[in-house]
């Protein structure tokens, strides 16, 4: 029965969600955009309480650890772990998307790792802090080409290369790194590796500087003849032409969503405070008015919050697909593409709408545009997406339509 | 087989479809041939003012759509009732709208062997209480809202032909008193059912259904109408029409306009688009009507919630057109070769499409959330007006787009793409017309 509104069950994980975003990290929140690359000491405690929250709940709680695909054996909906990411991202990242993102043991790499990892590895990698690592200096959205070495050397792989833009990639412990086993291969010969932070073979090489989310830590990392023993390799280590880089590419179908939340999450921070601030000014959103026979505020407000609903709802739709095994190729790249595009419409509206209260750091709207930006580019920039979405609609392979 | 589609009605023959008797017995042709061609027998649309609505049934108490119960789970499935309703409307839309479409459009009227049909399919019915001679379905904004956008699948103008009295019969459904449901809603039962249509929006700039410039007038047990509404569909042959205006404390309510009353004129008036779907103007002069023509009589209607289920109407037809627009490209872009292959390969033609795919879908997901809340019985004002904001926009720029990516020759009426792009821009335009 067509129905969406947010699952009942799930009431009780989003309240904790918005409490933890309200009550500690709007508090924080402008400190660590001032102090970038101080650790934000704060998260330790809060960690200990989302692992309870987890524990807790079965689901899988709020954050990116814990994201598989479910299904009920009856064949009925099921609204499960991807729905109830999502739908504590959308809180957490109300708050602030920069600390979501440094979340203990919430990093993107766990989301890889609870995707494609096999038992014993979920076992031994649990409670482990994993970021992700694909990107280098010439390889970006191409993850094709990624150029970092795997070479086998008996028990072991040997890693080779620099990544770049790793998020949590200073704080984390472990780190699930990408890399080729044969550069000539292409895409089939691309595997992720999980790599210790212990390992005398990487090294934090510098943090960058940038234009938001300066809570969250983004790593240079090198590795330099850096051994990682065979059991740490995840998935399949054969170079299966077919089938292996679509294995790493699905891990997208499930942490897509999550981002799309953030967007989402973000977006609903900065259209609350604007309409509080034009309330104040004494304009007032009238929706049962057409928008053009109100206010150029309420108007251009109503505009930017209905696009807002619509970057939710696909969001939620593809992680309501993700949930019952619908293949979501698409519907993803479809809420990241939407939420990454309005994430930073709103909240660029949002400051202009607010006038210069809206740019001042005395407001955290300027805050949030800044912010919002990074969420059109990572996890797959927004021509990426529109790429993934074309090849689907109109049948193409990247061959065709590159 | 003499089949009496009312008689038996559309509900019933979805239970035993459902129920896998059709198939048993190979009836499955037979009620496919009812609901895409129709028997005709005994279905008429007429002139309008010589009708007579007569009292009937034995209603107790004003008939009002039920409440659905959520079970509370994120459910993007239809029901399967639903589900099956929706495939039959789309077959008949793809195959008899679409056909009629383009002639309709040129005449700025739908035919009348399509509002034939569209009586015969009994949607109208749906609406009307078992006690009243009708399906006695449960009103589904929701199933509404599917169905409405699998008829603009076929043709946005023939769809508002088809759903304008299917508007009314859902408005009489949610407001009328017993009276007016006893006299009204139960003609939409009746073999043939009346020709009817909301008007609410007046001719200016900024619109608001809220302030009204046609006025009601109260004098002894009279009230009397004046004004002008614009784009009401069906305007020539409405025999029973539902038009807004402020009483004397500026208040907007419905009332009940007989065509046959003396005052009504009407002019006929084309717009851009959604021209089968016959547009006019309707001025009242100084009609009297009783007081008890007022919608929901002393308890009068909510106009506000109208005029919303009204959008939501709308959102569903833009829906479905924007879905026709994306269909038709998909594989034009995908024939069409320029500097050596498909144009396709083009990034350029085919972000296009992908922005389609993705506002289309918004559009969509934010049209069911507001229907899924009016039938939950919760408040929807909010959704209703962002989906409306979505699909008036994004509707609009799928429209346009449908023509660019076709060039010139989408400009030509050669291709159904331009009398879309003329459909869409009606979205953000109309109030009323159609209503859930």
């Amino acid at each position: 029965m067509i129905n969406l509104e947010n699952p009942k069950r799930y009431r009780g994980l989003v309240d904790q969600a918005h409490q933890v975003a309200a009550q500690m990290f709007r508090p924080i929140s402008r400190t660590y955009d001032r102090a970038e690359h101080e650790y934000p000491k704060e998260l330790d405690s809060l960690a200990a309480v989302l692992d309870g929250m987890n524990a807790g709940n079965a689901d899988g709680g709020a954050g990116a650890g814990k994201l598989q695909q479910d299904k009920n054996e009856d064949g009925s909906v099921v609204n499960g772990r991807n729905m109830a990411a999502v739908l504590g991202m959308f809180e957490l990242c109300w708050g602030d998307v920069g600390l979501a993102l440094s979340l203990p043991r919430q990093g993107l790499g766990n989301a890889a790792i609870a995707a494609v990892a096999n038992e014993e590895q979920s076992k031994r990698l649990e409670g482990c802090w994993a970021a992700m690592a694909i990107t280098e200096p010439g390889a970006g959205s191409d993850s094709a080409a990624i150029r970092t070495r795997a070479t086998v050397d008996g028990d072991d792989y040997v890693l080779n290369g620099e990544k770049i833009y790793v998020t949590a990639g200073g704080r984390c412990d472990t780190v699930v790194v990408w890399a080729t086993l044969d550069p000539d291969a292409g895409r089939a010969a691309i595997k992720s590796f999980v790599v210790h932070k212990d390992n005398p073979g990487l090294e934090v090489v510098r943090l960058d500087h940038k234009l938001g989310i300066r809570a969250s830590d983004t790593a240079t990392l090198r590795l330099t003849d850096c051994r990682v023993p065979k059991q740490d390799l995840l998935g399949s280590p054969e170079i299966d032409v077919k089938r292996s880089f679509a294995g790493a590419m699905k891990t997208f179908d499930n942490t897509r969503p999550l981002v799309a939340a953030m967007a989402v999450g973000l977006a609903r921070a900065s259209l609350e405070e604007t309409r509080r601030l034009l309330e104040d000014a004494g304009v007032t959103i009238d929706y049962d008015r057409p928008a053009l026979a109100q206010s150029a505020a309420a108007a251009r407000f109503m505009a930017l919050e209905a696009d807002w609903e619509a970057a939710r709802l696909l969001t939620l739709q593809s992680a309501w697909m993700a949930d019952n095994s619908q293949p979501n190729s698409m519907q993803a790249s479809m809420g990241k593409a939407k939420a990454g595009r309005v994430g930073t419409e709103v909240s660029l509206g949002c400051v202009e709408l607010a006038g210069t209260l809206g740019y001042s750091e005395n407001s955290l709207l300027e805050k949030w545009a800044r912010d919002a930006k990074i969420l059109d580019i990572f996890e797959g920039t927004q021509q990426i997406q529109l790429l993934i979405i074309a090849r689907r609609l109109l049948d193409k392979t990247s061959a065709e339509l590159k | 087989m003499a089949l009496n589609l009312n008689a038996i009605g559309l509900a019933a023959l979805r239970r035993l479809s459902s129920s896998g008797v059709v198939e048993r017995v190979g009836l499955k042709t037979p009620f496919e041939k009812l609901l895409y061609e129709g028997s005709r027998r005994g279905f008429q649309v007429g002139a309008a003012g010589n009708r007579v609505f007569k009292r009937v049934g034995t209603l107790g108490k004003p008939q009002r759509p039920d409440v659905a119960p959520t079970g509370g789970v994120f459910d993007l499935t239809p029901t399967e009732e639903q589900a099956m309703f929706r495939e039959a409307v789309a077959r008949y839309a793809d195959e008899r709208l679409r056909a009629a479409a383009a002639d309709a459009d040129h005449a700025a009227a739908a035919p009348e062997d399509i509002l034939t049909e569209a009586a015969e399919l009994g949607l109208a019915a749906m609406s009307v209480p078992e006690a009243l001679g009708g399906a006695g379905e449960p009103q589904s904004p929701v199933t509404g809202a599917l169905i409405t956008e699998a008829m603009a699948h076929g043709d946005m103008g023939l769809a508002i032909a088809c759903l304008a009295p299917v508007g009314v019969a859902n408005v009489m459904a949610r407001y009328g008193s017993v009276e007016q449901q006893s006299r009204y809603l139960a003609a939409f039962a009746e073999e043939r059912p009346p020709v009817a249509a909301i008007a609410i929006a007046e001719p200016r700039p900024l619109f608001d259904p809220a302030v009204l410039q046609t006025r009601a007038v109260r004098d002894g047990d009279e009230i009397v109408l004046s004004g002008e509404k614009s784009q009401v569909p069906l305007a020539a042959d409405a025999e029973l029409l539902l038009v807004s205006a402020a009483d004397d404390n500026d208040d907007s309510q419905v009332y009940i306009v007989e065509r046959g009353l003396n005052g009504i004129g009407v002019d006929a008036d084309p717009g851009m688009g959604v021209r089968a779907a016959g547009m006019g103007t309707l001025r009242l002069d100084n009609v009297r009507v009783p007081v008890t023509a007022r919608l929901g009589e002393d308890e009068g209607c909510d106009p506000a919630e109208l005029a919303a289920l009204s959008r939501l109407a709308w959102c569903g037809a833009a829906v479905g057109t924007a879905q026709a627009v994306l269909d038709y490209v998909v594989p034009y872009i995908n024939d069409r070769q320029a500097f050596g292959e498909p144009i396709s390969h083009r990034q350029s033609v085919a972000f296009m499409a992908a922005d389609m795919a993705l506002e289309l879908e918004g559009m969509r997901l934010a049209t069911w959330r507001a229907a899924a809340r009016a039938e939950q019985g919760q408040p929807f004002a909010r959704e209703a007006a962002l989906a409306h904001r979505l699909c008036a926009r994004h509707g609009m720029q799928i429209g346009s787009n449908g023509v660019q990516l076709l060039g010139g020759h989408g400009f030509t009426t050669e291709h159904p793409v331009e009398r879309w792009f003329r459909d869409l821009r009606a979205v953000g335009v109309m109030h009323g017309g159609m209503c859930l």
